[in-house]
This record gives C-alpha cells, sequence and structure tokens, in this order.
C-alpha cells in the first residue's frame, strides 16, 4: 500500500515541478534567475515581469483578440453543435442514418492542407477574424459526444408526450432539450473554449495582420523566435540587463497566458470526466 | 419510401433544424475533398482543379526518390511507434494506481494536479521546455551544472529530440488519458474483487487477473485509435520544436507537407505526400481494427 503512495508522490512532484519553477521564476529578479538561485521558491521577489507583459502591447492586444476568438467562437460552436446532435438523437429524424454517416466520414478522410487553404482563399475568409471562427464553426467528435447525450438522457416518451400535445420540433428542442442539456453543453464550452484559446495553427496559416493575432502567435515569437525589441539597446551592460528581462517576462507571460484555463478547469473538472465518459461509449 | 416521405413532412422542422451544421460540414468538409486530385496533377489555379495537367504518379515518384523521403518516413514511424509505446500504458498504470488508493482526498488531488497540463496550449508547453531546458539560463542545466556535469542544448541536439518530444507528450497527457480507465476501473464489480480476495489472491494477482481484464474493452478500443493515429503525430507541436540544429531528426511528414504546400506553394507535391499519409494510416486503423475484432470481439465498427 505504501509503494502506492510513494509512486503516486512521485507523479505527483513531476507534473508539478515544472509548473512551480515557471511561476516562481516569474516573481524572481532577472540575476536570480539567470545566476541559477531559483530552484524552487522565488527568490528576489518582484513583478518587473509582469509589469513589462503588460506594458507589452502586442501582447495585450493579442489576449484581447484571444478572448474575442473565444467568446465568439464557442457561441456559434454550442449552437452549431446542439443543431445537430438533437436531431440526429430522434429515431423519428428519417435519414439519420445517412446524415451520421455524412459526418463521421470527415473524420476520416479529408481533403487535406492546400485544398483547405484553397478554400478559405477563395471564401475570401483569409486574414479576417471570422477565418478563426467559421471553417471550424463544429467538431463532428463533439456532435456524437452530444448526440450520445441526447439519445440517453431524453426518454422517447417525453417527445412522443410532448408530439401529442401539440409541441412541434423545434418547440421540443428550446423548451425540453436545451435546458435538460446544461451538463453537456458545459463539456462543449469546455472542450471547445480550450481549444480556441490554445490553438495557433489556423492563425499561423490563415492570419497575416498583426492587429488580428491571437495571443498563442504572440506567444510562439516571444517564447520560441526570440523576438523581444532590444534593438534601441547598445552597450553590453544594458544588452545584459535587457536579457534578463526579457528572459523573466518570457516566464511571466507563460503564467499570464496559462491562467485563464487553469483558474477555470477545477470548476468544470467534473463536467469534463463526464464528457471523456460519454465520448467512450460506443454510439 | 412512401413512409419515409410521409414521416419527412410530419417532422420536417428537423431538416430546418440541422440545414446549417449539414451545410457547414459539405462547404468545409467535403468541397475540399476533391483537392486530393491535385496530388496527380501539375496544379495551376487558372486552369482550375479539372484543368491542370495531369502528371499520374510523378509526385509520388518524386517524393519516394528524393533522398530526405527515406529519412522523413523515418522519424514520422520512430516518433510515432516512440510515442504510442511509451504513452500508452503510462495512463494505464496511472489509473491502476489512482483506483488503489483509498484516501478520497489524496485520490482527488491526484487527478486534479495531473489533469492540469492538459490546459496548457502546445506554444506554452514547447515554451516551457526551451525555458527549462535553455543552454544558458534553464533550470534544468543549472542542477546539472550543480552536480558539476557540463550544460547540455537539449532542444539543438538532434538526439534528444525524440525523447523531449514524447515525454513532454506524457506530461501534458498522462492525467487525461487515465480518466477514463479511472471511470471504468471504478466501475468494476467489488463482489470480483472481494472473491479474488477471499481466494487468496494478492494485490498484484488481483490488479492483473481481476481489473485489468475488466476494463480490456476500453483498452482495445484506444490502442486501435492509436495505433491508427501513428502517423498523424502532433505537427503543430513538432514544428514548433524544430530548429536548424534538429530538424535531420525532426521533419516528419505532416510539417515537410506543410512546408512544401503553404512556404513553397508546390501544391501538387505537398498534397501526394499528405495524401499518402492519409491512405497508411487508413490502412493502419483498419487492420488494427480487423485483428482487434478477430482476436478479442472488440473494435471500432
Amino acid at each position: 500500500m505504501a509503494g502506492i503512495y510513494v509512486f503516486l508522490s512521485a507523479v505527483l512532484v513531476i507534473m508539478l515541478y515544472p509548473l512551480i519553477y515557471v511561476v516562481s521564476a516569474s516573481f524572481s529578479s532577472p540575476d536570480a534567475v539567470a545566476n541559477g538561485k531559483v530552484f524552487l521558491l522565488p527568490v528576489d521577489i518582484t513583478t518587473i515581469g509582469y509589469e513589462a507583459v503588460f506594458q507589452n502591447q502586442k501582447i495585450v492586444t493579442g489576449f484581447l483578440n484571444s478572448v474575442f476568438y473565444l467568446v465568439a467562437g464557442t457561441a456559434l460552436n454550442l449552437m452549431m453543435t446542439m443543431l445537430a446532435a438533437y436531431p440526429l438523437s430522434r429515431k423519428e429524424f428519417y435519414g439519420k442514418k445517412l446524415v451520421t454517416g455524412i459526418f463521421v466520414f470527415t473524420m476520416y478522410f479529408s481533403g487535406g492542407l492546400v485544398p483547405s487553404y484553397l478554400l478559405m482563399k477563395n471564401l475570401g475568409l483569409l486574414d479576417t477574424r471570422a477565418v478563426l471562427i467559421i471553417p471550424v464553426a463544429m467538431s463532428v467528435w463533439n456532435v456524437i459526444i452530444a448526440r450520445t447525450y441526447l439519445q440517453s438522457t431524453i426518454p422517447d416518451e417525453l417527445f412522443e408526450a410532448a408530439s401529442l400535445d401539440g409541441c412541434s420540433e423545434i418547440g421540443f428542442f428550446l423548451r425540453i432539450v436545451l435546458p435538460l442539456s446544461k451538463p453537456i453543453m458545459a463539456v462543449l464550452v469546455l472542450y471547445y473554449g480550450v481549444g480556441h484559446w490554445n490553438s495557433y495553427f489556423n492563425a499561423m496559416i490563415y492570419l497575416k495582420s498583426p492587429d488580428l493575432q491571437p495571443l498563442q502567435i504572440v506567444l510562439r515569437e516571444i517564447l520560441l523566435l526570440g523576438n523581444v525589441d532590444m534593438t534601441m539597446i547598445t552597450d553590453a551592460a544594458a544588452l545584459e540587463k535587457m536579457q534578463g528581462l526579457s528572459n523573466l517576462l518570457k516566464y511571466a507571460v507563460i503564467v499570464v497566458a496559462s491562467l485563464p484555463m487553469m483558474c477555470i478547469y477545477p470548476f468544470v473538472q467534473k463536467h469534463f470526466v463526464k464528457g471523456v465518459m460519454i465520448g467512450s461509449l460506443k454510439g | 419510401m412512401r413512409k419515409g416521405l410521409k414521416q419527412m413532412r410530419k417532422h420536417w422542422q428537423f431538416y430546418l433544424l440541422i440545414a446549417l451544421p449539414l451545410i457547414y460540414i459539405i462547404v468545409f468538409c467535403y468541397i475540399p475533398m476533391p483537392g486530393v486530385l491535385m496530388a496527380f496533377e501539375r496544379y495551376s489555379p487558372s486552369k482550375g482543379l479539372l484543368g491542370s495537367d495531369w502528371v499520374g504518379l510523378q509526385h509520388f515518384k518524386q517524393f519516394f526518390a528524393s533522398p530526405s523521403s527515406t529519412r522523413i518516413i523515418w522519424n514520422t514511424l520512430r516518433i510515432g511507434l516512440y510515442s504510442l509505446i511509451a504513452g500508452f500504458p503510462i495512463p494505464i498504470i496511472l489509473a491502476v494506481a489512482v483506483n488503489e488508493v483509498a484516501n478520497k482526498r489524496f485520490k482527488k488531488s491526484v487527478q486534479m494536479i495531473t489533469y492540469a497540463p492538459y490546459f496548457i496550449s502546445t506554444v506554452v508547453l514547447v515554451g516551457i521546455l526551451a525555458q527549462i531546458t535553455d543552454p544558458r539560463l534553464g533550470v534544468l542545466n543549472k542542477i546539472i551544472e550543480l552536480f558539476g556535469g557540463d550544460p547540455i542544448n537539449f532542444m539543438g541536439n538532434p538526439k534528444m529530440f525524440d525523447h523531449l518530444y514524447v515525454w513532454s507528450g506524457i506530461w501534458q497527457g498522462v492525467g487525461y488519458n487515465s480518466v477514463i480507465y479511472i471511470a471504468a476501473l471504478a466501475g468494476v464489480s467489488k463482489e470480483l474483487q472481494e472473491a479474488a480476495v477471499v481466494d487468496g489472491a494478492s494485490r498484484w494477482k488481483r490488479i492483473w487477473h481481476v481489473d485489468l481484464p475488466s476494463i480490456r474493452p476500453q483498452i482495445i478500443i484506444l490502442l486501435i485509435f492509436s495505433v491508427g493515429n501513428v502517423l498523424n503525430i502532433g505537427y503543430e507541436k513538432i514544428y514548433l520544436m524544430q530548429n536548424d540544429l534538429n530538424i535531420q531528426t525532426s521533419e516528419v511528414i505532416s510539417t515537410f507537407v506543410y512546408k512544401v504546400g503553404l512556404v513553397n506553394a508546390d501544391y501538387g507535391f505537398s498534397t501526394a505526400v499528405g495524401l499518402f499519409n492519409a491512405v497508411i494510416s487508413i490502412i493502419l486503423l483498419t487492420t488494427t481494427n480487423y485483428i482487434a475484432k478477430k482476436t478479442t470481439d472488440t473494435g471500432i465498427w
């Protein structure tokens, strides 16, 4: 029994250490980080890294853009997914098998990168905000999860009874299905929301304008391409100081970018586990 | 047929509801599909998809004849198989361990903490990796120096690429991937477990003969998906981890497709390589599913 606890405690240390280190480094002085004095807790606590983050116009713009893509994108995702899942969950929907087949086929085969790019170009979506929202309006996998949920929670008798009372399909959808679907909608919001907040690839291939870029693209420039503006610095001492600060800024921006999701997920965790479970049902 | 029509008329509102999602699928998923024909032609936007000159299998021949193709295919296979072999069993091990814990609070904490990295974006993950392994400022090298070693440029070392990619992926995904097994293990019959204990089975024997066999369907289904996805490795992450120093071992089919197709605008060649990848993946998926169906009666379709 003790062996299990030792094993899991070791797992926890491995999971937590990188996260704790990043947070600690983001609050430590640049010198302490550069000289290897920070191992677990912050050394010479300071918030200049965060000040640099919030003074950086690119990061602020990226953050606001990401909030927009998150809210608008997730709202559209939710609407589209429920619109598709409801008819597909009803046996009265003639052609259900065919439509499901049409949907599911796209999970296994796609035209590929270049044809998709050319489609965006032909639709005039390149370098517009819409390109991060409309082409990813719905995920078939999530439709299947929502459909499975509706099939298992809303009994056929309820639909039949409502039909007899003269309730239309749309009326049933709005008055019965949606209110009963809150748990699955929470799962969908989480899945889609995390997806919007964390994705960078579509923005990289479809967007050019700097003022449209989501946070992840800005992060990539700062963290991985090393594009922190240091052109005005000439003397060596100032340069070294600047490099220390830019290193600190990297830690701080990692924290700022991850904080929204880290704060939200513990509250939706139980829904998220439920989503994985529904997804695992064969259907 | 007549019954169908009657049913369609009676429930016409269903079609109204699903119209928008269906249009979306047709426009964004089906309209690009014929684009795979580019793989067999010298595509020219002015001549269009059907008007461009057909070149047959030339792009495929060009790919297989080029010296880089062997390397790229090998990189894809190697990284994919390494991810599968290392990454597949670990969530099961974690789930079994979590399931053995009696203390509810400890159990909840372990689950909560192991899920956390899943919510970090790929860019941030690779950013953390780059920061921690930085040859000059990274804490990993500070620790190595503390023990008298020389700093290692992890991200710039082609030999390290696989390990960094696979183990950072396990770090990020192990909690999320264990959810399904933890839930399945929670459903294992208590009576069966107790019966095994009464019969004198040790903890390991019970896990091996009772717990694991009860979650076999979940294991097999996820294994089929994982094998089918061996070639579809995370190009978003690989692309971010690539640099001039490690490109020899880090270039995989999907990153190559992106560079040739969208950076160099060689549409036909890129589509051909992507199609090759997709076809092999579908073959892998169907074969694994077939074998699983034959041997264990479990499959995804």
